[in-house]
């Protein structure tokens, strides 16, 4: 080596190589930061427009809620005529493998009162692939296409609910029932009135219009 | 999160070696003896616990700058330099137990597992993970770190059981050496899969 | 030794996962499908041929006593470029490939190649070192991906052609140390008769 390892050498040497490297990394931190937030943003907003119902002309910017200590945020979506139509909400369950980040989209409306789950969509998660990773697959997640809350109870069937759990992955599909559960609630706290079956003890929380026993089948 | 379950999953469910698959290289490597894995294990277990409370601590500097982007950088420099003083402080105050971890010291800084538990602390806690829970305080990351090289050696040492019973057998030709090892760490892993109830 | 075997010594000779058994890590982890091993190994590839072009270049201002130090914050520098270009334009694989990704920094293979290769050679013979050992690992992960995904979910790069779910385990953890041990064994197999 032609530079000896003296400590005036060492200290100049790592030194250089430090800030040329940090200074690189700021700039292009800064160079990729744009298309970043873009990739982020062009993500949230495909998934938005992918839970909500077909009619949705408007989609309003970013909105967060407390429910029960917890902070939620959704969007609200209108109809040409600004009618509330849909409302999209993000939760994030603890899952097997951590949170699962889930975007629940609700078909609104305002005048029955009556409000579906109309898609949903797993933005990031960490279950086992092959097992809770089926979760984002249609054969668990249609399951959640056009439910409504009211009708159905949102708990897997091994805890005497209305879903189907995927074959060996009850923790991710508890999960992720109760996140849309979650979603729910938020969804009430928003519109004002309770819309979901007590998941405990079966008996309806609606206090509106929807009958409590109602008789629905599967 | 209590700190039970943080315990029982990061040492059987979400075991570091067997359904991480971080620090396989030592777990491949130096599994050949009981006595050396056991050292391993403990060199490792001192290691994470105190690299990942350093770590935590300069992720929340750097976050006060709005520096995270520098974190892969920042950390594994810390790391290295972290190893090479325990090295010399074990040197000096506990030459018994410097003279039992000590071979395993230097092999440590490109071991995966060190900066992956950081970075996995980091993450958990960072407030882009927007769950209910999931957020760790200084106290969990510190019992996850443990936890998770408690299981790093338990793995390590059941492994290195078999790999003493194995060199005794008589196994075909082309598996001997690593492609049975790795058999073995399959059938291994299957079995810490009946932990994934637990939790 | 030509530059033309520069290249082709990573697939067979020198290959990083079957033969040097190098970066276990991430080939045992990321390997859950092919399209995931495959990008896990470009991932690798990218930083390794950077890494290997700058160390050459500096390495002769470089004191002995903290090269590797200086080493590491050339490849930390490499990765972190990598996370903010896949961040952008990737986003989807980055999240798949996850803590993977800052995790190629502890990588034997970069490190180990910087050491052994590229502090002693040429900048063009360093690079060409990179891109054969970035494609045999890249290689022998999308191999590792194909087998996985094929015994675990019945389909190769997402294409389904087996009905169902496969054999289950492959998908997981047992499932990938097992079949990194046979294929190593056939890999042995192989080559030991082309040199007979």
């Amino acid at each position: 080596m032609a530079v000896q390892s003296s400590f005036k050498n060492m200290t100049i040497c790592l030194l250089a190589i430090c800030l040329v490297c940090s200074g690189l990394l700021a700039g292009v931190y800064a160079l990729t930061k744009e298309p970043i937030d873009a990739a982020s943003k062009a993500k949230n907003e495909a998934a938005i427009k992918e839970v909500l119902p077909e009619e949705v002309a408007k989609i309003e910017e970013e909105r967060s809620i407390e429910v029960d200590g917890v902070t939620y945020t959704y969007n609200l979506a209108y109809d040409e005529s600004g009618n509330t139509v849909g409302c999209a909400v993000n939760v994030a369950p603890v899952g097997f493998g951590g949170p699962i980040v889930i975007k629940v989209g609700f078909k609104v409306d305002a005048q029955t009162g009556k409000n579906l789950v109309w898609n949903t969509k797993v933005l990031s998660h960490a279950e086992t692939p092959g097992l809770g990773a089926k979760c984002s697959e249609p054969a668990f997640a249609d399951q959640f296409k056009g439910l409504d809350p009211v009708a159905k109870k949102l708990s897997v069937t091994k805890d005497g609910g209305d879903i189907d759990a995927i074959t060996a992955s009850t923790i991710t599909s508890r999960a992720f029932t109760n996140g849309v559960a979650t979603a729910v609630n938020v969804l009430s706290a928003i519109a004002g009135t309770p819309m979901l079956i007590d998941n405990a003890t079966g008996a309806s929380s609606t206090e509106w219009n929807a009958p409590a026993d109602s008789t629905v089948t599967k | 999160m209590e700190y039970i379950l943080i315990i029982i999953s990061a040492i059987f469910v979400n075991n570091i070696l067997l359904s991480q698959f971080l620090g396989i290289c030592p777990f491949l490597g130096v599994s050949n003896k009981l006595s050396t894995a056991a050292g391993m294990s403990m060199a490792v277990c001192f290691v994470i616990t105190l690299a990942t409370v350093v770590t935590y601590l300069l992720n929340s500097l750097l976050a006060s700058f709005g520096l995270e982007f520098l974190q892969t950088i920042s950390f594994i420099l810390v790391i290295a330099a972290l190893v090479q003083m325990v090295e010399i402080v074990l040197k000096k105050i506990s030459p018994s137990l410097y003279s039992a971890l000590g071979i395993f010291l230097p092999l440590i800084t490109t071991n995966c597992a060190v900066l992956g538990v950081a970075l996995t602390v980091v993450q958990k806690s960072s407030p882009f993970a927007a769950a209910e829970s999931g957020m760790f305080n200084l106290g969990e990351a510190t019992v996850y770190a443990f936890a998770t090289s408690l299981g790093f050696g338990l793995a390590m040492v059941l492994f290195a059981g078999l790999r003493e019973q194995l060199a005794l057998n008589n196994v075909p030709k082309a598996f001997k050496g690593i492609p049975i090892a790795l058999v073995t760490a399959g059938i291994l892993a299957m079995a810490f899969m009946g932990f994934s109830g637990l939790v | 030794m030509g530059k033309f075997q520069l290249i082709t010594k990573g697939l067979i000779k020198e290959n990083p996962t079957f033969v040097l058994l190098l970066g276990m890590c991430p080939t045992l982890a990321t390997t859950t499908s092919a399209i995931n091993g495959m990008s896990m190994g470009l991932a690798t590839t990218f930083v390794l041929i950077l890494s290997n072009i700058v160390i050459s270049a500096i390495a002769a201002y470089i004191p002995d006593k903290v090269r590797i130090p200086s080493y590491i914050v050339v490849i930390a520098t490499f990765v972190t470029l990598l996370q903010f270009v896949m961040q952008a334009y990737v986003p989807d694989i980055y999240e798949t490939l996850g803590l993977f990704i800052p995790l190629i920094v502890v990588n034997c293979i970069v490190l180990g190649r910087a050491e052994a290769f590229a502090n002693k050679n040429s900048v063009v013979d360093s690079a060409l070192d990179g891109i054969g050992i970035g494609l045999g690992f890249t290689v022998s992960l999308t191999l590792l991906g194909v087998v996985r995904e094929i015994l675990g979910s019945g389909s190769a790069f997402g294409f389904k052609f087996i009905e169902g779910d496969g054999i289950l385990a492959f998908v997981l953890a047992p499932g990938a140390f097992i079949a990194l041990g046979y294929l190593i064994v056939l890999f042995k197999k192989l080559t030991s008769k082309k040199a007979e």
